[in-house]
C-alpha cells in the first residue's frame, strides 16, 4: 500500500532529486512535537502532480500541523520537506516567502479581508508578488469568472454567503498560479449543498487547470466525492494510504473503518443486538466487493437461498464498491464463504440469528 | 455678552482647535506605530520580542500614570527646548502630545489585537512579509477601531487642553476659568460650555460617520 512512499527516507541531504519530477511536495520522516505529545510522528508522504490527495483524520490527529508544515508556517523538528524538488526545511522566514507563493491555501473560515473588495482580495497575492495593478485586476476578473462571481467583483466579503466567500477564497488561492492548492477543512463550515458545489468547483479546477490539490478533512464524504488518493492520519502517523476506491473497498485499520462508518452501510443496531456466536438458524455475512466483482451477477449465482439483510453498491472514482449483509442458512456457511471468496469478495461471518430478522 | 467677550470666545475656540488638532495628529502619528509595536512584539505576534514588548509597555504605563497637570509642569524644560518657550498655545502642544500618545497607543493596540489571527495567517501563507501584513491586513482591518479611538482621543484632548491654561496656553477652558469662574461672568461660562458641547458632538459625529463608512465587517 505504501509502495509509492519514497524508500530513500534517510537521504535528507539531497536537494534535488531527478527521479521525483512528478512530485509537487514530498515529506520524509517529518516529526513535530507540542510539548510531550507528538503532532507529527515520522510522516512520509508524496503529493503527485495533478492529483487530488485527501488527508483524513480525527481532530487532533495532526492534520493541521501537517498542512502548516507544507507551507512553512510550522517548522518540523526533524525530517525533510521538498516543494517542487527543493528542500524548504532549514530556510528562514524570508527565504520561505517565495515558496509559499507556489502554494495556494483555502481555509475553513475563508479568511477574506473584510476591508477589501472581492477583487482586491483575489488580487492580493499578486500585490504581494509586486505585480502591476492592471495585471492584478485582469487576473482577478479572470479568476472571478472561473469561480462564477464576476458580478461580485466590487462587493465586500461581508455581503456574500458562505459558499460565495469560499469561491472568493479559491480564486484568491489561484491568483499567483500556484503549483499546489492546500485546502484546510474548506467545506467544514458549509451546508451540504454548498459543500457539493465547492467540491465540484475544486474537481473542475483540478481537471481544467491540472492543479494539484491537497485536501485536509475529517469528512470521508469529501474525499469520496473528489479524491484520487487518500492518506489516513492518526496520532501523527500515516496509517493507511492508497487510491480512494481501494481504501473504501478494503479499509485496513480500525481508524479508517470508523471514519468510513458514516458513509458505508452498517449492519443496523437492532440486528447486531440479536447476533450470537451459536451456529444455529441463519448466519449473517458481511460481504465487501470492489470493481468488476461488485457489478457481476454474484447474487444470482449464490449456491442456495439467502436473504439480503442490508447494504448497497456505491461508486467511488468510477469504481463500484459494494458492501452487502447476507443472511444464509447456518449449515451452508462454508459453502457460501468459499463461493464468495472465489469471486474475490471479502467475507466476514458476523454471527448467527435464530429467526428471521 | 459684549463684543469683546465674543471676540475672546472666538479666539479661545481657535486656540483650543489648534492645541487639540496639532497634538491629536502628533499622537496619531506616534501612537499608531507604538500600538503596532506592542502587538507585533507580543508573544505570538508577527515579530515576537518579549524584552522590547515589556520595556515598551512599562514606558507607556509610566507616562499614562502621571496626571496631566504634573506632566504639563514637568515637561517645561523639554517644551522650552522644542518650541523655544514654555508659555502659550504652541508650548501646550508638547505636553498634550506626550500625554495623548501613550493613551492613543493603548487604544490602537486594542483594535489591532482584535484582528482575526486567521487573516494574518492567510497573508503569511500567501508569502507576505511583516510589512505586507501591517499594510494589507493589520491596519486596514483595524481601521474602524483606529478611527473610533482617534475620535475618543480628540475629545479627551479637548478636556486636557483646558488645563493648559495653567501655562498660559489660552483656549476655551482657560477662558471659562478666568472670566466665567474668577470674574463671576456666568454668561461666559455658559457660552463656553455650549461651544464645547457643540465641538465634542461635532467631532463625535464626524468620527462615527467615518467609522461607518470604513467598516465592512458586517
Amino acid at each position: 500500500m505504501n509502495s509509492h512512499v519514497s524508500v530513500s527516507g534517510g537521504t535528507g541531504a539531497i536537494i534535488t532529486d531527478a527521479r521525483q519530477d512528478d512530485d509537487v511536495v514530498r515529506l520524509e520522516n517529518v516529526k513535530r512535537h507540542f510539548g510531550e505529545t507528538p503532532a507529527l510522528d515520522g510522516v512520509s508522504l508524496t503529493v503527485r502532480k495533478g492529483e487530488i490527495l485527501g488527508i483524513i483524520g480525527r481532530s487532533g490527529a495532526g492534520k493541521s500541523t501537517l498542512i502548516r508544515c507544507l507551507n512553512g508556517l510550522e517548522r518540523p523538528e526533524s525530517g525533510s520537506i521538498f516543494v517542487e524538488g527543493r528542500q524548504i526545511t532549514g530556510l528562514d522566514e524570508r527565504e520561505l516567502q517565495p515558496f509559499r507563493r507556489r502554494i495556494g491555501m483555502i481555509f475553513q473560515h475563508f479568511n477574506l479581508l473584510s476591508a477589501k473588495t472581492v477583487e482586491e482580495n483575489v488580487a492580493l497575492p499578486l500585490k504581494i508578488e509586486g505585480r502591476p495593478k492592471a495585471e492584478r485586476l485582469n487576473r482577478a476578473r479572470e479568476l472571478l469568472e472561473l469561480v462564477g462571481l464576476s458580478d461580485k467583483a466590487k462587493a465586500y466579503p461581508s455581503s456574500l454567503s458562505g459558499g460565495q466567500k469560499q469561491r472568493v477564497g479559491i480564486a484568491r488561492a489561484l491568483a499567483a498560479r500556484p503549483a499546489l492548492l492546500l485546502s484546510d477543512e474548506a467545506t467544514s463550515a458549509l451546508d451540504p449543498e454548498t459543500t457539493r458545489s465547492i467540491l465540484a468547483l475544486l474537481k473542475d479546477i483540478n481537471q481544467k487547470l491540472g492543479l494539484t490539490i491537497l485536501l485536509i478533512t475529517h469528512e470521508m464524504e469529501v474525499v469520496r466525492s473528489i479524491g484520487d488518493r487518500v492518506a489516513v492520519i492518526d496520532a501523527g502517523k500515516i496509517v493507511e494510504e492508497g487510491p480512494v476506491w481501494s481504501v473504501f473497498a478494503d479499509p485496513q485499520t480500525d481508524i479508517t473503518k470508523s471514519l468510513l462508518a458514516g458513509i458505508r452501510p452498517q449492519l443496523p443496531a437492532h440486528i447486531v443486538s440479536l447476533l450470537s456466536s451459536e451456529p444455529t438458524g441463519e448466519a449473517v455475512l458481511g460481504v465487501d466487493l470492489a470493481g468488476a466483482a461488485a457489478q457481476g451477477t454474484l447474487l444470482a449465482d449464490l449456491p442456495g437461498p439467502f436473504r439480503l439483510v442490508h447494504g448497497g453498491v456505491d461508486h467511488v472514482q468510477n469504481q463500484a464498491v459494494a458492501r452487502l449483509y447476507l443472511a444464509v442458512p447456518a449449515i451452508a456457511v462454508a459453502q457460501f464463504v468459499s463461493f464468495l471468496e472465489a469471486r474475490s469478495a471479502r467475507v466476514e461471518v458476523l454471527g448467527y440469528v435464530t429467526s428471521h430478522v | 455678552m459684549s463684543q469683546v467677550m465674543y471676540e475672546l470666545l472666538l479666539q479661545s475656540l481657535w486656540e483650543t482647535l489648534v492645541m487639540t488638532g496639532a497634538s491629536g495628529l502628533i499622537s496619531l502619528a506616534a501612537g499608531l506605530p507604538l500600538g503596532l509595536a506592542l502587538v507585533a512584539t507580543d508573544r505570538g505576534g508577527i515579530a515576537p520580542n518579549p524584552w522590547v514588548n515589556s520595556v515598551l509597555g512599562a514606558v507607556i504605563n509610566a507616562f499614562r500614570s502621571v496626571p496631566f497637570i504634573i506632566l504639563l509642569v514637568a515637561l517645561i524644560p523639554l517644551t522650552r527646548l522644542i518650541v523655544g518657550t514654555s508659555i502659550g498655545t504652541w508650548a501646550a502642544i508638547v505636553p498634550l502630545s506626550i500625554g495623548a500618545t501613550p493613551y492613543y497607543a493603548r487604544i490602537a493596540e486594542v483594535s489591532l489585537r482584535e484582528v482575526d489571527r486567521g487573516l494574518i495567517e492567510a497573508a503569511r501563507a500567501m508569502g507576505g512579509n511583516r510589512w505586507t501584513i501591517i499594510r494589507e491586513v493589520l491596519v486596514p482591518e483595524a481601521l474602524p477601531g483606529i478611527v473610533a479611538g482617534f475620535t475618543v482621543t480628540l475629545v479627551t484632548l479637548i478636556g486636557a487642553s483646558a488645563m493648559a491654561g495653567a501655562i498660559g496656553a489660552g483656549g476655551l477652558g482657560d477662558l471659562a476659568i478666568r472670566y466665567g469662574y474668577q470674574r463671576f461672568e456666568t454668561s461666559v461660562m455658559i457660552a463656553v460650555v455650549i461651544v464645547l458641547i457643540i465641538l465634542v458632538c461635532g467631532i463625535q459625529w464626524v468620527g462615527d460617520r467615518l467609522v461607518k463608512r470604513l467598516d465592512h465587517r458586517i
